[in-house]
């Protein structure tokens, strides 16, 4: 029990070691050695600031970095298949069949000259070979069930002709068409107005319930992660830092980064107080500190912070810090334990 | 759409009316006597004055302008002053010529250009890339006269592939599409080709790259598409501005192409506007600009409309 990862086979995802590298000199680390595992009809929230690498590991789940300039170490299971080793139609098949994604700008992601019906048919005849008919009749469910208006003649329309929070929900409709067992959410809810926000979470954990997909969202917005999330996952500079439960996390945050963005929320915060922002800015990736990332930020870092590998504080299969302070700190609570 | 098309056709009309007033007074304010190559150098000034009038060119420049305009609208451009043919089939023919020579020269050159730019752009920064490029830039930069005597050297004199001059056998004008007339066409057009088949590749290597970095690439690879898929959605993004490109480049093949017509003597606009520079014709002078000029205002109207049907945003505007 020393990495605190369960081992079961029920996994829908196995990420183990994952790092990615950008070519460049130094060569940016944009993530490091990340593990982790989600259950089917999970919902993984990863809780970042910008830069933290949270974009990047999603797109490792569907390859869609660049080949030429990422170099990617380490194990990526989905759903049994060893993603990292997939090439050509192999490939194509996982993307959109098992593995969907939902981008943060659906004004950016969305091809400018193709109509929604089209391009959401278009992926069902690439993943089921259906016919031209069957797939717009598919499409035009689609769009029936994440509950755009007048579907049939929005299934005419092009992205332009469409407002910010209804291309998102072409999107999540063109992401869930072939019923993928995965979804990927990258900040989906980022660029949208703050009501149309809470609609679009609210429908995308409705169908994460009637599809019993799993999910992996990413977010810098705790909020949002707390609303959808069933387990969070803090991520700073490339690597996990801190994961577990929402409600572990929400309450009881071991890491000090972690403590430091729930201390900067504006939820719960008292009027006329100051807000506790995290002092600093992270570290450069293609220059990453010796220890801990978060050392230099860090209100309580020490020497031993400076010492790499941090160690590893875990409670039970989904809870851990990697945190010289979590540590000490949880051995001392055992041994007060031990002493009572 | 249809509406956009009729206030498209409508806007081009000013721009017609616009175009033959210009066209009128370049002619009219170059210097030189029109009459200087029918006349004797010795003629007197009544017979000077007597054929001023046959022409019309005694009264006023609005008077003329408004009788030429009318009889243009009619399809009557006048007669030439050298030949004393009608100007209009004069041009009528010669516009035939160049059509011919500019279109299979555009064919060309948007065919490779377009090949030649997208594999650039696809594989930007690869050796491909490079080669590509340099052969764009190559076909911008060099003087195509200049290459049009190097392919006459190469391919009619050394080789003797290849007639070096005219549209067909026995100085024949009346084209007809078979290898007799063909052979007349490939070192013309290929020499014209050049010039859009740089331009094209360039603009589309840029479209192309600029088009890759877009995430809804990102977003195709995402929903499983295989790469001749992402192909599929590459070129219909990057068609309308390309689209738009070939119609200039055919719009200044049409015009532009006194120098290679002359060159290899091809009976077409430019070679007609040639002649009639220097034997100051202004008649026919004035009739092929006119014609050419229009050519330009249709082909811009053709591209438009093109361009809105391939590209639902632009609709709007």
């Amino acid at each position: 029990m020393t990495s605190g990862f369960s081992q079961s086979d029920m996994s829908l995802i196995r990420v183990r070691d994952l790092s990615v590298r950008f070519a460049g000199t130094p060569p940016v680390h944009a993530v490091n050695s990340v593990s982790f595992d989600l259950a089917p009809g999970e919902v993984l929230g990863i809780l970042g600031e910008s830069g933290s690498g949270k974009s990047v590991t999603l797109k490792t789940l569907l390859r869609l970095l660049p080949e030429r300039k990422a170099t990617i170490t380490g194990t990526v299971e989905i759903d049994g298949q060893d993603v990292l080793s997939l090439t050509g139609r192999g490939l194509a098949d996982h993307r959109g069949g098992i593995v969907s994604m939902i981008f943060q700008d659906p004004s950016l992601a969305l091809d400018p000259v193709y109509t929604i019906g089209q391009q959401i048919a278009e992926s069902v005849i690439r993943h089921e070979g259906a016919s031209k008919q069957d797939a717009m009749a598919r499409a035009l469910e689609m769009l029936e069930l994440v509950r755009i208006p007048s579907a049939k003649q929005r299934l005419e329309n092009y992205p332009h002709e469409m407002s910010g929070g209804m291309r998102q929900r072409a999107m999540i409709a063109l992401a869930l068409a072939c019923r993928p067992k995965l979804l990927l959410a990258d900040e989906p809810t980022t660029a949208l107005d703050a009501t149309v926000q809470i609609q679009i979470l609210l429908l995308l954990r409705e169908l994460q319930q009637e599809m019993g997909m799993g999910v992996i969202f990413v977010t810098h917005d705790i909020g949002v992660a707390v609303e959808v999330s069933d387990r969070l996952a803090v991520m700073y500079a490339g690597s996990f830092v801190e994961t577990g439960s929402v409600k572990d996390v929400i309450r009881d945050a071991r890491h000090p980064y972690s403590k430091g963005l729930l201390a900067a929320n504006l939820v719960g915060a008292v009027p006329g107080t100051r807000l506790d922002a995290v002092p600093g800015a992270p570290p450069p990736l293609n220059a990453l500190p010796e220890g801990c990332a978060f050392a230099p930020r860090c209100a309580v870092a020490e020497d031993l912070c400076l010492v790499s590998p941090v160690p590893l504080w875990s409670d039970g299969e989904n809870r851990w810090a990697r945190c010289v302070h979590a540590k000490r700190e949880a051995a001392r609570k055992d041994r007060m334990g031990a002493g009572n | 759409m249809l509406s956009f098309v009729l206030r498209r056709v409508l806007y081009t009309l000013p721009i017609m009316l616009g175009v033959s007033l210009v066209c009128f007074a370049l002619v009219h304010i170059s210097p030189g006597d029109p009459l200087v190559s029918i006349l004797p150098p010795d003629a007197s000034v009544e017979l000077q004055e007597q054929m001023m009038a046959i022409y019309g060119f005694d009264r006023s420049y609005p008077e003329q302008f408004l009788r030429w305009l009318g009889l243009a609208l009619q399809g009557d451009l006048g007669n030439s002053i050298a030949t004393g043919r009608p100007v209009a089939s004069e041009v009528f023919n010669a516009v035939g010529n160049t059509l011919i020579l500019a279109i299979t020269a555009t064919i060309i050159g948007f065919v490779l250009g377009g090949l030649f730019g997208f594999v650039a752009g696809y594989f930007r920064d690869s050796w491909i890339d490079k080669l590509a490029t340099a052969i764009s830039v190559i076909g911008v930069s060099v003087p195509h006269y200049w290459l049009g005597m190097v392919m006459v050297i190469i391919f009619s004199v050394e080789l003797r592939w290849l007639p070096a001059t005219g549209a067909g056998p026995g100085g024949s004008s009346q084209w007809v599409w078979d290898w007799e007339h063909m052979q007349y066409l490939i070192l013309p057009a290929v020499t014209m080709s050049v010039i859009p088949m740089g331009i094209v590749a360039r603009t589309v290597r840029a479209l192309v790259a600029d088009i890759l970095q877009q995430e809804f690439v990102s977003g195709l690879r995402a929903k499983g598409l295989l790469d001749r898929g992402v192909l599929a959605h590459v070129i219909k993004n990057a068609a309308p501005t390309a689209l738009a490109v070939m119609g200039l480049q055919l719009g200044y093949l049409l015009g532009g192409s006194i120098l290679i017509e002359t060159v290899f003597s091809w009976p077409g606009t430019g070679f007609l506007l040639g002649q009639a520079i220097f034997q100051r014709d202004l008649p026919l002078l004035q009739g092929t600009i006119l014609v050419l000029a229009m050519f330009f205002v249709i082909l811009n109207l053709l591209v438009d409309v093109a361009q809105t049907s391939l590209d639902p945003r632009l609709q709007r505007g």
